[in-house]
């Protein structure tokens, strides 16, 4: 259950991993849709903390270009709804997330991916 | 009080059967949930914003669920792979990851609004290899320094857990306070034996003008649902009542009638004033 959410804040923790460790990569990815509650003010709030080029860029990765390039000023109900949609009712189900900077690989299985370390690239 | 942290770590403990029966049981149930509640309003959240938060060591999704119910957005990260996919079956809303925390988090700086943890704290003050990134102070200094990382300004972080010791409790306050965090430990009950909890309550900022305050723990009278409950009522009642009543009286007929149209018998009397009477003789 890998959401484009928390895709939006993962980010690398292998040792050494301090640059360009973000957005992990997606690789060999199965989608599954699951209708949400629509909430506005969550996302709203959620706005602020969002890595746009990155979520535009997971996005496309994943086959939906319902989102504008550039993050609107406006924030309407139709734009939230597509960015509800992106966030919260995509679900990466199999595959795996890649690191672009150590190439480390975490896999997603049954949607939970495995952020486990070995001993040796533990900070 | 068992002590499960000392038999096995926690991926082998929680294996599917041990996975299954804590999370069935519905005692551990009521504990896991008055827990999370209490955890939720130590938190302190502001009331009209759905936030996202952090659910550390969601196990099965005990406290997920209440953090579902009301309204939370979460992402729950355990290590134990049969306890997330009992979390999965129970279709919690939530994200879950597979992590050692331990081994630290990967999210990036302020991602969360806060941070819950449910009796999770104690499985990391046992080291299981003598590699160096395996003792405790180093796990507990990697896991709340990216912890204090990924939290927002200002927001708090609640643990509750089971110390077996003050020097347990006095080494997880002092790494915590070293990774940035203000706070310190709330006890609720700390005069009962069995309904004393300790709440780790850690503050990301929040300087300036209005500091945080460590909240009261909960003293007094507890209100104990450790044991069955409603049994002393139940006694007091039967005693009451004296006798049981008829075993086949107005009430046992008319629920038998009633369960009877409801899988459709045919020809079931209807109910009338004489429904259940006693028929008296005629002379």
């Amino acid at each position: 259950m890998v959401r484009l959410i928390t895709h939006n804040l993962l980010a690398c923790h292998a040792k050494g991993c301090t640059t360009n460790n973000f957005p992990l990569e997606f690789k060999d990815v199965q989608v599954v849709l699951r209708e949400s509650e629509f909430n506005p003010e969550f996302l709203r709030g959620f706005m602020p903390k969002i890595e746009w080029p990155a979520l535009l860029g997971a996005a496309r990765e994943l086959g939906d270009t319902s989102l504008p390039d550039q993050l609107p000023e406006m924030l309407d109900d139709d734009f939230l709804k597509a960015l509800h949609h992106v966030l919260l009712e995509i679900h990466v189900e199999e595959g795996i997330m890649i690191c672009p900077n150590c190439q480390h690989n975490y896999p997603i299985l049954n949607g939970i991916p495995n952020m486990l370390l070995a001993e040796h690239e533990i900070a | 009080m068992s002590r499960p942290e000392l038999v096995a770590p926690p991926e082998i403990y929680y294996g599917d059967i041990e996975a299954k029966k804590y999370t069935k049981n519905t005692r551990n149930q009521q504990i896991q949930a008055d827990m999370t509640y209490r955890a939720l309003e130590l938190l302190n959240l502001p009331p009209d914003e759905p936030a996202f938060l952090l659910d550390i060591g969601c196990g099965s999704g005990l406290s997920g669920e209440i953090l579902d119910e009301e309204g939370y957005i979460w992402t729950g990260v355990d290590i134990a792979p049969s306890m997330l996919e009992v979390a999965l079956e129970r279709e919690v809303e939530g994200d879950l990851f597979l992590q050692d925390i331990g081994q630290g988090f990967g999210f990036r700086p302020g991602s969360f609004d806060g941070a819950i943890s449910i009796s999770v704290l104690q499985w990391l003050l046992n080291a299981e290899t003598s590699h160096p990134t395996s003792s405790p102070p180093h796990r507990l200094a990697r896991f709340f320094t990216t912890l204090h990382s990924s939290l927002r300004n200002p927001s708090r972080a609640v643990f509750q857990f089971y110390p077996s010791s003050d020097d347990q409790i006095q080494l997880i306050t002092s790494i915590a306070q070293k990774a940035g965090f203000g706070g310190g430990i709330v006890v609720d009950y700390p005069n009962s034996k069995k309904a004393r909890k300790v709440f780790l309550c850690l503050y990301v900022g929040g300087g300036g003008g209005s500091q945080q305050q460590l909240p009261e723990g909960l003293d007094g009278e507890e209100v104990d649902d450790s044991k069955v409950r409603f049994e002393r009522r139940r006694e007091r009642e039967t005693a009451k009542q004296g006798k049981r009543g008829n075993v086949k009286d107005k009430h046992w007929i008319l629920k038998k009638k009633e369960l009877y149209r409801k899988r459709g018998k045919e020809s079931v009397p209807r109910d009338s004033k004489f429904t259940g009477r006693k028929r008296r003789p005629v002379f």
